[in-house]
């Protein structure tokens, strides 16, 4: 049975964001959206959360805590780069103190860019990581090696958004 | 009398009833809040979910604690719809929690450690009253069989009024509402990550949270026991209790653990033992 796609617990890490894709993530929570109909609970918590949701750029300080936080999690995971500092670095992608996007430490499934990316882009994000990750979970049950999917970028403005 | 059906249709039926109330309770709760909220089988979907996932754990010994909670968690609710022994139930009730909490010991996680901490101090507050309710129906009833208890003819809420409303009380600690979702919380993930269930994950926190099923319909048994005479009544009491809780749930903000403790105790002694000490001295006269 299909359990995973029906409920997807996410965490949420603020890399270096600038706090404007966190605050569309919380948005997703809030009445106009509402994501927890879908089942998605935001649970602060790696050991029980399916995906890892990360915004802004990795630098040299975070590198361990998204490579930790990946690593507590219990197979399958996926990871949704939120924004385009997560995606690539963004604007900060020259600067000294930081290595680039998220995918320069743990490997990304889905990319959802914009600044800040919009609730709509991030649900469907969201929405294109369930797919990989029953594709994960059926990797895991056969036994088959694990290739990682090709990963998915999300519509920056999805058809039907406000 | 022990009747064993009694016991056995609650150990296959209690999982989807409490499920459903779950489900029930998540949905109410979202449009309290002025959401859609999820499907009423939402924590079906999530325990099953949680069953596919790895099963990884910090200590072997976990999953012998978790094994044990559940059992004695069952155990505790087959005794009570068997007709046992008020005391041997809340016993075993306390019992099933002290598996919950070793679980959560057993990882050496300062957030574990501090939910483990948290849920002994809830153990703390509710027994009181929960023993007092048993010693109440026992004044009541003559009896601490629950098949007695339940077949006594008069409606035993009359008499235990102040009972009744200290265990309303502390069902709010049980049934992890806050204000007193102190040790473990759906909304406290900033705060203790997520108490005493942080360090289970996969298969394990699947087990946690169908125990809770299993408590939850115990939990609402025993309300039922305060209006057994009347069937009717022991429903509408079951609904209205719940949706108080909920109520309660949704306006109420997690209060400090001293406030738990002394105001449960203070309900206790007030509410449970004026009550019962009013009996005594009304069956004297």
């Amino acid at each position: 049975m299909a359990y995973l796609k029906k409920s997807p617990w996410i965490i949420h890490y603020d890399a270096s964001s600038c706090n404007g894709c966190d605050i569309e993530i919380l948005a997703c929570l809030t009445p106009m959206y509402d994501v927890e109909r879908f089942g998605i609970i935001n649970t602060g918590n790696p050991k029980h959360a399916d995906i890892f949701v990360v915004t802004g750029s990795v630098n040299e300080q975070n590198k361990y805590v998204i490579k930790n936080i990946y690593d507590q999690m219990p197979d399958p995971k996926v990871v949704v780069a939120i924004g385009i500092c997560a995606t690539s670095g963004g604007v900060f992608r020259e600067c000294y103190n930081v290595s680039g996007g998220i995918d320069m430490v743990i490997p990304v499934d889905v990319y959802v860019p914009g600044c800040a990316a919009r609730p709509e882009s991030i649900i469907d994000g969201i929405v294109a990581a369930l797919g990989i990750l029953e594709e994960k979970r059926s990797a895991m049950v056969t036994g088959a090696p694990q290739e990682h999917p090709a990963p998915v970028a999300a519509a920056e403005k999805p058809a039907g958004g406000a | 009398m022990i009747s064993l059906a009694g016991a056995v249709v609650f150990i296959l039926l209690a999982p989807v009833i409490g499920g459903l109330i779950a489900g029930i309770d998540r949905k109410i709760t979202a449009h309290m809040q002025g959401r859609v909220g999820p499907s009423i089988l939402q924590p079906f979907y999530d325990v099953g979910k949680l069953f596919e996932k790895e099963d990884a754990v910090v200590n072997e010994t976990q999953r012998f604690y978790v094994l044990s909670y559940f059992i004695f968690a069952i155990f505790t609710g087959a005794l009570f719809f068997a007709g046992g022994n008020l005391l041997l139930v809340i016993f075993a009730l306390t019992l099933a929690e002290v598996f919950l909490v070793l679980g959560a010991y057993a990882a050496n996680s300062p957030y574990s450690h501090i939910g483990a901490e948290r849920e002994l101090i809830q153990i703390m507050a509710y027994e009181p009253m929960f023993l007092l309710a048993a010693v109440g129906m026992y004044v009541v009833t003559k009896s601490f069989n629950v098949s007695d208890i339940a077949g006594f003819p008069g409606l035993i809420f009359i008499l235990l009024p102040g009972v009744f409303l200290g265990f309303i009380y502390v069902l709010t600690i049980k049934l992890r509402k806050s204000p007193f979702d102190i040790s473990t919380s759906h909304h406290a993930h900033q705060e203790i990550v997520k108490g005493v269930m942080t360090e289970f994950s996969g298969p394990a926190l699947g087990f946690i949270e169908v125990t809770h099923w299993y408590e939850v319909v115990f939990l609402l048994g025993f309300v039922y026991l305060f209006f057994a005479a009347s069937p009717v009544l022991g429903i509408i009491a079951i609904i209205i209790v719940y949706l108080l809780e909920l109520a309660i749930d949704n306006t109420n903000a997690r209060v400090k653990w001293q406030l738990a403790v002394k105001s449960s105790w203070v309900v206790a002694i007030i509410l449970g033992a004026l009550n019962i000490a009013a009996l005594y001295f009304i069956g004297r006269v």
